[in-house]
């Protein structure tokens, strides 16, 4: 299973989209997607290729780390 | 037309046998400029008939804007799979190959209520306390 959909069952904080590419070319384009798969953070971070849990959740926790430095961003 | 073949349908019955609380899955279409939506509502519409668990709920992403809202969709073809509650869990695309499977996968997860993530990656999101948008890119295998 794809694991940012496991993060999103654990965390309330956390959504998770799995995105065809092929479909949504505007958003390869954008995120200048060159290999899959590839996980965008808060459309700022990301995460190359297929890498393991612990550096997954490592730079999922960076990235909601920068999110809180913003005070626009959030519930 | 089935998309698929009796032995296919009886291995996602199988597999969906292991379900414990009911699902929902919501589908967020449109008529024009969306080539795989018509493929998709047909799939999830096979898939659902294949537990009495499963249910199928089909907005039009133009017209049905309090739900757009509600689940903060903003493309199609857009599939939600929620359980006790939205648990923050969206395929958008057609989720064929490895993604139908795991697709599958949610549907049993969300349906526990749980993820069968280990105990010491899932401590490790105690802390978090702002919100984090993954979006995962892939391609058909």
């Amino acid at each position: 299973m794809l694991l940012a959909h496991q993060l999103a069952i654990e965390s309330d904080w956390i959504t998770a989209d799995m995105i065809e590419a092929t479909e949504f070319p505007d958003l390869v384009r954008r995120y200048a997607v060159s290999g899959v798969p590839k996980t965008v953070i808060n459309e700022t971070l990301w995460i190359d290729g297929a890498v393991p849990k612990t550096e997954f959740i490592g730079r999922v926790l960076e990235g909601a780390a920068m999110a809180k430095e913003l005070p626009s961003v959030g519930p | 037309m089935r998309l698929f073949s009796e032995a296919e349908r009886q291995q996602i019955v199988d597999r969906l046998r292991d379900m414990r609380n009911p699902v929902k899955i919501v589908y967020f279409t449109q008529e024009l400029d969306c080539e795989a939506c018509p493929v998709v509502r047909e799939l999830l519409e096979d898939v659902v008939e294949l537990s009495d668990k499963l249910t199928l709920e089909i907005y039009n992403f133009h017209v049905d804007k309090d739900k757009v809202a509600q689940y903060r969709v903003d493309k199609t073809p857009a599939i939600i799979v929620e359980g006790a509650k939205d648990y923050g869990i969206r395929f958008y695309g057609l989720p064929a190959g490895f993604e139908f499977a795991a697709l599958l996968e949610d549907i049993l997860q969300v349906s526990q209520g749980r993820s069968n993530l280990q105990p010491e990656f899932v401590s490790r999101l105690a802390d978090l306390k702002s919100p984090v948008h993954l979006e995962v890119l892939v391609t058909p295998t």
